[in-house]
């Protein structure tokens, strides 16, 4: 089922009939990140890639929780709701699960996502709404000041840890798999195209997507993710997923180990048919499990692209069907016969 | 053998047991039986918050208690003249609310050493002497149900089992209840096991023929039906009123209904009775969490449905922060506070008067919020409508508060006609509403109720944001200029005081018009309260009463009523929640009486109460 753009994520929405242009989505408020931002660069992307939807700019939906990222929608001219710390995917949750005719977005944060909203992230993720959730990693606390975060290095010299972080830092990707995420990528801000065509295989998945997007806080963490700016190292430790394509940087392959696992080693001298082939689509999540785990502890390979992409019945459809065929069996009911539906008499 | 038939006016009835002994479903059934002869009901379950408690022992004791009677009555009475004991320890957690002279039915088999040693007793009080002041039937129930079910291809372990249905039966006969529906409803509820359905049918008619022979009972007694009003009744519990007040409110909004909950006592019921109810287009959705309970349901009604969310009150502590935000945001939402009693876990299963105060200023900021109070098990129904329509109207959260006696306590129910219930119709915005005939302004409020606009996504042209950030009067954008935010904080005040100029004023009960006390209640005390004044006045005391139902606002004439009295007393299940509200608002001395035992009033009790404060003057 799809709506004409080759989306079943969108196949319920309403599509737009006119053209639309990067101005429709942008409303009239004054932007407010600091200069340098890496919010501005994601910003851009999304208004300019929301036109190629064709959906109803009335039927899309924008929630955010609290922090810098969060303030996102409002410099959509769309619907948004600006909600509270860590809760959007729950209040998003709530209309998806009741209006299945909106393309419903929850902008968040490495905190607001992981930190109190952590609970919420992972039930969404395993129930499976129809979700974009775009979570800005900056690996840092912006709008209270710059204090560590949940994805920060151990180690982190903050201002709430001046003897360094103690705490392991969350893998976003490990954790969105191991919460039964049913899509599931990461991007980067700097590299639109990029960014673009993984929102783009987001909004086709209908149910949760989750898009991991490495966001540069040039205040309070600057340069986090220079490694995979660098012209000089991106090529060699950036691994590209694409389905259907083996795993690799210009230098580095990926390839299964001995003991079990997936390794990096020199791509040169590997035969083609050593390299591991990207299967998005498998069901057994385990592989891409392996994959999100290459860049641990350090930087030296990072996966960029769509690690999963498995689809399985969306949360607000199942409901939605439930109270159709709760009314299929029985009609729909009525007031008057589930007020006297008991065990009544008459008095008088 | 004829036995002679006493008349009364009306019995109260306590069964208790152990909680695997089937003791609710037992009162549950009388209750059907009653209800069906056509007495007026009152009931209050008690039971633990353990499912099973360690057996024969006093943690582990359920009871229920039942009042009928062949006129109205208000409360499920205060002490039994009848308790059914199943076991030593129900015998001595109940005994103490036992008047001399009321009939003690024990079970005698399981008085054994043991389960008399469990509880305390060095010798069985059945037979040392020790309960002369009341009625003993020593029975072996288990025993003759047991025998009762020779024949039957059942374990000797579910023939145990029946033993509250032979009991049952024993006091259906006692009492002349007819039997039918309860033959009936053990076939419904044991279809897929009809041995056990026929064994439990079996001990219910044993019972009743025991009663019929046996020498122990002399004599039966009749209640004769109530004259209440005409009209279609049914019993009904708190929750299950709430539940059907919430379908009512989606119904009469044309609105569907969206319920985000976490199991909780003593809410959960509210959520197994809703889910049950998908042809009515209602969603039930079982977070992860209280907090994603409430923002699932604040999400919903941003998207255009009657948001809901059942809790008690942990539940509300961890909501507060969204609630907050629905303020903030002037979104409609029901928060649905059935009161257990605190802090922290509390007692769960026992009833309590005290989140007043949490509902009134549980949130940070200048939150207000309406709070709405249902008064019996079947007032739940409208009090649910009533709240319905402030938060839809209004755009705003409303606070209604049930509590855990009005929920699982039940009373015979006039059905309402749906033609007479309120219209909830709401008018969602659909185009610009600016001079400028173009632009949507989100804040810009009706001047009469000062609500805001709703206008819901998938609306075309009127694309918004809205937020817990400080917003602009008019266009809802992102402000901090102080003078806005003295405005909106005002504003959002002055929406939620102009809601009483849409309540019904105080009423006051005093048919002489010479009372120089009142009495004044809010809440699940109506009933105690009420059945108090009607002693009082009975043996010639003055004495005036009112309830409130509305708890903020409060009704306009609140300080006008209060001031007519020379003497406020205000009865409240915490330590004077109402009382602080009200002195602080008029000035007035209220006198507070308090008991937070997790257990309602006694009738008895605050007529005494009364009776003081009516000799005080």
């Amino acid at each position: 089922m799809t709506n004409g753009n080759g989306r079943t994520g969108l196949a319920l929405i309403p599509r737009a009939t006119a053209k639309q242009t990067l101005k429709d989505f942008k409303s009239d408020q004054e932007v407010r990140w600091c200069p340098g931002c890496g919010d501005y660069a994601i910003l851009a992307a999304v208004q300019s890639f929301l036109p190629e939807l064709g959906l109803k700019r009335e039927n899309i939906v924008f929630v955010s929780g609290i922090g810098c990222s969060s303030r996102f929608p409002y410099y959509l001219n769309t619907y948004g709701f600006h909600s509270i710390h860590g809760r959007a995917p729950a209040i998003a949750t709530g209309l998806a699960a009741s209006r299945p005719d909106l393309s419903v977005w929850v902008i968040t944060g490495d905190g607001d996502a992981l930190s109190i909203g952590g609970n919420h992230l992972i039930h969404a993720l395993r129930r499976n709404v129809n979700l974009n959730i775009l979570l800005f990693n900056n690996r840092i606390y912006g709008l209270t000041k710059g204090q560590y975060s949940p994805t920060s290095e151990v180690g982190k010299i903050t201002k709430s840890t001046p003897m360094g972080s103690l705490d392991k830092p969350f893998n976003p990707i490990s954790l969105a798999l191991g919460a039964e995420a049913g899509f599931v990528a990461r991007t980067i801000d700097s590299d639109r195209k990029h960014l673009q065509s993984v929102l783009r295989e987001a909004t086709a998945h209908r149910g949760t997507s989750l898009v991991e997007i490495y966001q540069n806080c040039n205040i309070f963490n600057d340069g986090a993710f220079d490694a995979l700016k660098d012209p000089e190292l991106r090529d060699d430790i950036t691994l590209r997923l694409e389905h259907g394509q083996p795993i690799v940087s210009a230098s580095k392959a990926v390839r299964r180990a001995a003991s079990g696992g997936i390794e990096v080693v020199d791509r040169a001298g590997l035969a083609e048919e050593e390299i591991l082939v990207h299967d998005a689509r498998n069901p057994d999540p385990s592989v891409a499990f392996a994959l999100s785990r290459l860049d641990e502890p350090a930087f030296d390979h990072v996966p960029i692209g769509v690690f999963r992409a498995v689809e399985r019945p969306a949360y607000d459809t199942l409901m939605a069907r439930q109270l159709d065929e709760a009314i299929a069996e029985r009609g729909p009911g009525q007031l008057s016969d589930l007020l006297t539906g008991g065990d009544t008499w008459r008095v008088g | 053998m004829t036995k002679q038939v006493q008349q009364l006016d009306r019995v109260i009835i306590r069964f208790a047991g152990d909680s695997g002994d089937g003791m609710q479903l037992t009162g549950d059934r009388f209750t059907a039986e009653t209800a069906e002869f056509g007495n007026d009901i009152s009931t209050l379950p008690n039971f633990p918050a353990e499912i099973r408690a360690p057996a024969g022992t006093l943690p582990g004791v359920s009871s229920f208690q039942l009042h009928f009677a062949d006129h109205d009555i208000l409360t499920p009475g205060d002490a039994p003249n009848v308790l059914v004991a199943m076991n030593p320890a129900a015998l001595k957690a109940n005994l103490g609310d036992l008047p001399p002279g009321a009939d003690v039915i024990v079970n005698t088999d399981e008085f054994t050493k043991r389960n008399l040693q469990k509880v305390g007793y060095a010798a069985s009080p059945v037979e040392d002497g020790s309960m002369e002041a009341w009625r003993v039937h020593a029975v072996p129930l288990t025993s003759l149900t047991v025998k009762s079910l020779e024949g039957f291809d059942i374990s000797k372990k579910d023939a145990e089992r029946a033993k509250n249905m032979f009991a049952l039966g024993l006091l259906s006969w006692l009492y002349h209840r007819p039997t039918e529906a309860t033959v009936k409803f053990l076939r419904a509820k044991f279809a897929k096991k009809p041995d056990i359905a026929n064994a439990n049918i079996a001990a219910f008619q044993a019972g009743w023929n025991f009663g019929e022979t046996t020498e122990s009972f002399s004599v039966s007694y009749e209640v004769k039906p109530a004259r209440l009003t005409p009209g279609l009744y049914r019993n009904i519990s708190g929750n299950q009123a709430l539940a059907y007040g919430l379908i009512a409110a989606s119904v009469q909004s044309k609105l569907p209904l969206f319920l985000g909950s976490y199991p909780i006592t003593p809410a959960s019921d509210i959520l197994h009775e809703l889910s049950k109810h998908k042809r009515f287009g209602i969603r039930t959705f079982q977070a992860e969490d209280e907090i994603a309970g409430v923002g699932a349901a604040l999400g919903a009604a941003f998207g255009g449905a009657l948001g809901v969310t059942t809790t008690s009150g942990p539940g509300v502590a961890l909501k507060a922060e969204t609630v907050g935000l629905a303020v903030a945001t002037e979104l409609p939402l029901l928060v649905i506070d059935v009161q257990r009693a605190g802090p922290s876990t509390g007692m769960p299963t026992k009833t309590e008067q005290t989140d007043l105060l949490m509902a009134m200023f549980g949130r940070n900021g200048e939150s207000p919020l309406p709070i709405v109070a249902p008064a019996t098990p079947s007032d739940c129904f409208d009090a649910t409508l009533e709240a319905a329509r402030l938060a839809l109207k209004y755009r705003t959260p409303v606070m209604l508060l049930s509590d855990g006696y009005l929920a699982n306590g039940s009373e015979p129910w006039r059905l309402p006609e749906v033609l007479e219930l309120p219209d909830l119709t709401v008018d969602f915005t659909v185009e610009p509403n600016a001079d400028d005939g173009e632009t949507y302004l989100p804040f810009k409020r009706d001047p009469q109720t000062l609500a805001r606009p709703w206008a819901v996504p998938g609306t075309p042209g009127l694309e918004h944001r809205i937020g817990g950030i400080e917003k602009a009067e008019g266009t809802g954008n992102i402000s901090y200029d102080p003078n806005n935010h003295d405005h909106m904080v005002r504003v959002r005040q002055a929406k939620i005081d102009g809601i009483a100029n849409d309540i019904p004023a105080l009423e006051v009960d005093d048919p002489e018009g010479d009372a120089r006390v009142l009495v004044l209640g809010w809440g699940s005390t109506y009933g105690p309260i009420a059945a108090a004044v009607r002693r009082v006045r009975k043996s010639g005391g003055k004495i005036a009463q009112a309830h409130l139902r509305h708890l903020n606002p409060l009704p306009v004439n609140t300080g006008d009523v209060l001031r007519a009295y020379d003497r406020v007393l205000l009865p409240e299940i915490n330590l004077g929640q109402l009382a602080l509200l009200l002195r602080a608002r008029f000035l007035v001395d209220v006198i507070s009486y308090n008991r937070v035992r997790g257990l309602p009033f006694k009738a008895e009790e605050l007529a005494g109460v009364i009776q003081d404060v009516i000799d005080s003057e």
